[in-house]
């Protein structure tokens, strides 16, 4: 048997070897540095995203190609996936500088996991083989297992890292069985050759939909999507808050880049009828999502509840299964990602010390505490209430005129009421914070430097996309003319 | 290149917002200055709107369009013809005379209580002035969120419950109108194969009639809520006994024209057989809020409710009109429009003053008021009986044309509404008595202050323009007339539609092509 050397292709993983350099240096930061000089890890796995976003979005990037014997597609849909990444990951460095000191917690271990789970997401991004796929869902998912349970002193932190453990690890094996069962009915790994097998070829049609049923409930399951949420709320409830609002956006990017890419372009002439699948997930997913939102009282199990719902919303572009829809999907969780992390980051410094406070009580009161960090958290419910001129109403249209191109009429319905159950919840943060008036005297609330910077990211996010779209919707356009 | 005077217009309060943003809010008396002049300066200018409006063309005048979501077809498309002009000199107008109602009325977070006014103004100018439907659609919702907060934090004792209240309201009609928004797009694409958010490129679409009736019962909801037409009414009562006086001057002086507007802009033209086949039943619904509203306001103990009710059964009238799609009719509603603009909002100060001496607007805890306090009493009778519609005030010039142009549609249709202009004489003079006559039974009343400087002020410019709409409508009924004669002939052409064809059928699929891909 003659082994053929794949090409390396340094160009094309620069950014994910990057990001891997810088985590290997914080790994080294917790043995060479003292105590007091920890306070440069977040900043230093910032430069590492910054140079990798820098190297990313360089429009110098070698034309659309597929590298290591195609397992590793360069391309723009990777290119704009791996800038949202990069965006989520940024963003919840900035949150978690002071979060770190303040539960001490600031190790480099900390921010290496969060740059290796970027990594396995880019990879994810980037799989064009079932391969790919898998190693990139992998790193991801154990750097973030361990992130779940990162402030070990809090009970529910552990709790939640548990069960994220174990869910997860049972995901993963119904993902693997799925691909197992995908390879051997076409005799291949890579999508492209699936996708040839499937459509010329003579594949055993019952392993096949069998298989491609699995890999539907892991990636489900990685993605949030009712039933297969039962994680969700308690280990989102109990992770450390920055790391709850890193799950929250860059993951489930990645895992619907992986749906795109896997159920849009290869296992999508099969017999059964995936867009009704994927129709009734993404109704499910929103209706459970916004529903059970609708009945917490405390804000970050409501924010995790709202992304459930956010990730039904995404799955209406999915099952669009156009042009549009896809590219809506990925405007979609952009904007996500701008308004999400920064709303988390001020539910961390609301909640204080030892998250004692994420009720949605403790918000009681804050437009006269702090009416600047007041507005700003109303700008970001607003968005992901879907109300315009912010952001999250641009990728809403976008995502209901997909599915309204493709004849959905009772989708775009479904998702229509659903964005307006979902405001009843949204407008309870700004109940709290503008109509109550608090009795307590807490010392007031100092927003950190790395916050500050998170909100003017995430502001110039929110209305750059909600008043003036255009450039990045023709972007996420163009993403696609690889496919 | 000329000036952008609609962007002008539309964006001087944004201006003036940010402005704001940047002022110390311990200075509360700079903001108020800061705010009065922005609405000073946005009125003058807007007035040049009216001077150099073409009133012998139905045409969108002073139109800027450039493109903004290529990838939608979306445009920025500013323009206005003879109704959206009015309505935005009728915005500009109220603003003024709020900003100066609430020197005294708001003492709580000045800063972002004007702020907020600001931005809803610019959000309302927007709606009337856009003529692309994601433009117009941005600029709508956006009038939500300050209004929301309006009510929820300058509110009083139940203003959560009906702000949130009003909110999840209005949202839902929203929605309804953004999906019905989309089919039409879609529509027009496979019409032409150009992707396109053009409103006026989908009047004449010649959409089938099933298709029309679907998509007309969306708008129709979303604007029925916001005018609002009974039964979708419940929201109004609430949020304006609720909100502080200027949250519900805006709100009625122009907010709720919003609805109407819709009828206008859009019901009407977009789906003329669905229209014309939907009037007897929207007539009935008018009807009944016309009557139900009077009834329900004669028996209120809050005088803000009471005039909160009688918004309903004005507005009932406004609706009438359009929905008799006559010349007459039509142009009266505009004209109504405008007049319970002025004369509710007038009502609305007028209570809001009582409050603010009183705090109270239980209706027993006066009487004799007009002992106490007799400029007061001149203004407030000149409002009364401009809401009811005496002669030589605006309320019968817009009244009699709304009711003529029903009677050349319908004579039981005007014998139906004229009860209401009777029962609208009836509580309001009632509410007036019990209020400004009699003897001062309480002690607390025997003290009250007559009109300060600054509530004449505002109060001036509202006098006036009663008197001038009353006794010359001319120049403001000249303005629309193009527009609205055009209007009717599209009208007329639904109707012949809808007298050849069969009626739209009331059962129909909802998915009236039903393809899929």
């Amino acid at each position: 048997m003659q082994i053929v050397f794949p090409v390396i292709d340094l160009a094309s993983v620069a950014p994910e070897i990057i990001l891997t350099v810088f985590a290997s240096l914080l790994l080294f930061s917790g043995v060479f540095l003292k105590e007091n000089g920890r306070a440069v890890n977040p900043w230093l796995a910032l430069v590492g995203v910054l140079a990798a976003g820098a190297y990313a979005s360089c429009p110098a990037v070698p034309p659309p190609h597929t590298s290591f014997s195609g397992m590793y597609a360069a391309d723009r849909f990777t290119q704009f996936f791996k800038l949202i990444f990069l965006l989520g990951t940024g963003l919840t460095i900035l949150i978690s500088a002071r979060y770190t000191d303040d539960e001490r917690i600031n190790h480099g271990e900390y921010y290496a996991l969060i740059l290796f789970s970027t990594v396995g997401m880019m990879f994810m991004a980037a799989g064009s083989d079932m391969i790919t796929i898998f190693m990139g869902l992998e790193l991801l998912s154990i750097s973030l297992y361990v992130l779940a349970g990162y402030t070990r002193m809090r009970a529910e932190s552990n709790e939640a890292a548990l069960k994220y453990f174990l869910l997860g690890g049972f995901a993963a094996g119904f993902l693997l069985y799925g691909m197992a069962l995908i390879y051997g009915s076409t005799g291949h790994t890579g999508l492209a050759g699936i996708a040839k097998a499937v459509s010329h070829g003579n594949p055993n049609t019952t392993f096949l939909t069998i298989g491609a049923l699995m890999l539907m409930v892991g990636l489900g399951f990685k993605v949030a999507a009712v039933p297969f949420h039962q994680w969700t709320p308690d280990v989102y409830q109990g992770s450390p808050i920055p790391v709850t609002a890193f799950m929250s956006a860059g993951p489930k990017a990645a895992v619907l880049a992986v749906m795109i890419r896997v159920f849009e372009q290869s296992v999508s002439f099969m017999n059964v009828d995936w867009l009704m699948w994927l129709s009734v997930l993404a109704v499910m997913t929103m209706t459970v999502g916004n529903i059970a939102a609708l009945a917490q009282t405390d804000a970050k199990r409501m924010l995790a509840f709202s992304s459930i719902s956010h990730a039904g919303y995404a799955l209406v572009g999915l099952a669009a299964a156009n042009r549009s829809g896809i590219s809506a999907v990925m405007v979609y969780m952009l904007v996500y990602t701008f308004t999400n992390i920064a709303a988390f980051g001020i539910l961390a410094l609301v909640a204080r010390r030892n998250e004692q406070r994420t009720r949605m009580q403790d918000f009681t009161g804050l437009a006269y505490t702090n009416p600047g960090l007041a507005a700003v958290m109303t700008v970001l419910v607003f968005s992901l209430a879907g109300i315009p001129p912010m952001g999250g109403f641009m990728a809403k249209f976008y995502v209901f005129m997909s599915a309204m191109e493709s004849g959905q009429h009772l989708l775009v319905f479904a998702a229509v009421v659903n964005s307006a159950i979902g405001i009843f919840y949204y407008l309870r943060f700004t109940v709290y914070m503008y109509m109550r008036e608090s009795d307590e005297q807490l010392p007031p609330l100092r927003a950190s430097m790395g916050l500050l910077l998170a909100i003017v990211i995430s502001l110039y996010g929110v209305f750059r996309l909600g008043i003036i779209p255009g450039d990045y919707l023709e972007m996420a356009g163009k993403a696609l003319l690889s496919f | 290149m000329t000036m952008p005077i609609l962007s002008t217009v539309t964006f001087i309060p944004l201006v003036g917002a940010l402005a704001i943003l940047f002022i110390n809010g311990k200075n509360e008396q700079l903001i108020r200055i800061v705010t009065l002049a922005t609405a000073l300066v946005d009125f003058i200018v807007s007035l040049g709107l009216y001077t150099g409006f073409n009133d012998a063309t139905a045409d969108m005048q002073f139109v800027e369009r450039i493109p903004w979501i290529p990838r939608f077809g979306a445009e920025y498309y500013l323009g206005v013809d003879g109704i959206s002009l009015l309505m935005v000199l009728l915005t500009t107008f109220t603003c003024v005379v709020t900003y100066l109602s609430t020197w005294k009325a708001v003492e709580k977070n000045v800063k972002e209580f004007n702020i907020a006014m600001l931005l809803l103004q610019t959000a309302m100018i927007g709606v009337f002035c856009a003529l692309d439907f994601v433009l117009f659609y941005v600029f709508w919702e956006m009038m939500l969120i300050p209004m929301y907060l309006l009510i929820g934090v300058w509110g009083g004792k139940r203003r959560i419950y009906a702000t949130v209240k009003f909110f999840i309201y209005t949202m839902a009609g929203s929605v309804l109108m953004l999906l019905a928004i989309l089919a039409l797009y879609f529509q027009y694409h496979a019409k032409t194969g150009v992707y396109s958010f053009d409103i006026l490129k989908y009047y004449g679409m010649g959409l089938s009639p099933v298709l029309q009736f679907w998509l007309f019962l969306c708008f129709f909801i979303a604007f029925a809520i916001k005018v609002p037409l009974w039964p979708f009414h419940t929201w109004l009562p609430d949020a304006h006994v609720e909100a502080p006086t200027a949250g519900s001057v805006i709100l009625a002086g122009i907010l709720l024209k919003m609805g109407t507007y819709g009828f206008l802009r859009f019901s009407l033209p977009l789906f003329p057989d669905a229209a014309v086949s939907a009037a007897w039943w929207i007539s009935w619904v008018a009807i009944i809020g016309i009557i139900y509203g009077a009834l329900v306001a004669m028996v209120q103990e809050d005088i803000k409710k009471l005039v909160a009710y009688s918004s309903v059964s004005h507005l009932g009238f406004v609706v009438l009109g359009t929905f008799a799609f006559t010349l007459h009719g039509i142009e009266g509603g505009v004209l109504q429009m405008i007049n319970h603009g002025i004369s509710t909002g007038a009502l609305f100060l007028i209570v809001g003053m009582l409050y603010e001496r009183r705090h109270t607007r239980e209706i027993t805890e006066y009487g004799g008021i007009a002992r106490v306090m007799p400029k007061f009493a001149v203004v407030f009778m000149i409002v009364t009986l401009s809401s009811i519609g005496l002669p030589l005030t605006n309320g019968f010039v817009g009244e009699f044309m709304v009711l003529l142009g029903v009677f050349e549609a319908n004579r039981v249709y005007a014998a139906f509404a004229a009860t209401g202009v009777i029962f609208g004489a009836v509580y309001m003079l009632w509410m007036f008595q019990r209020v400004m006559f009699g003897e001062v039974t309480n002690e607390k009343n025997k003290t009250l202050l007559d009109m300060s400087v600054r509530e004449f002020a505002y109060m001036t410019p509202l006098l006036v323009a009663i008197f001038v709409l009353g006794v010359y409508p001319n120049p403001v009924i000249k303005k629309m007339e193009a527009t609205v004669k055009n209007l009717v002939v599209t009208m007329e052409k639904g109707k012949a539609a809808a007298k050849n064809e069969s009626p739209a059928p009331l059962v129909a699929k909802i998915d009236p092509d039903g393809k899929r891909d």
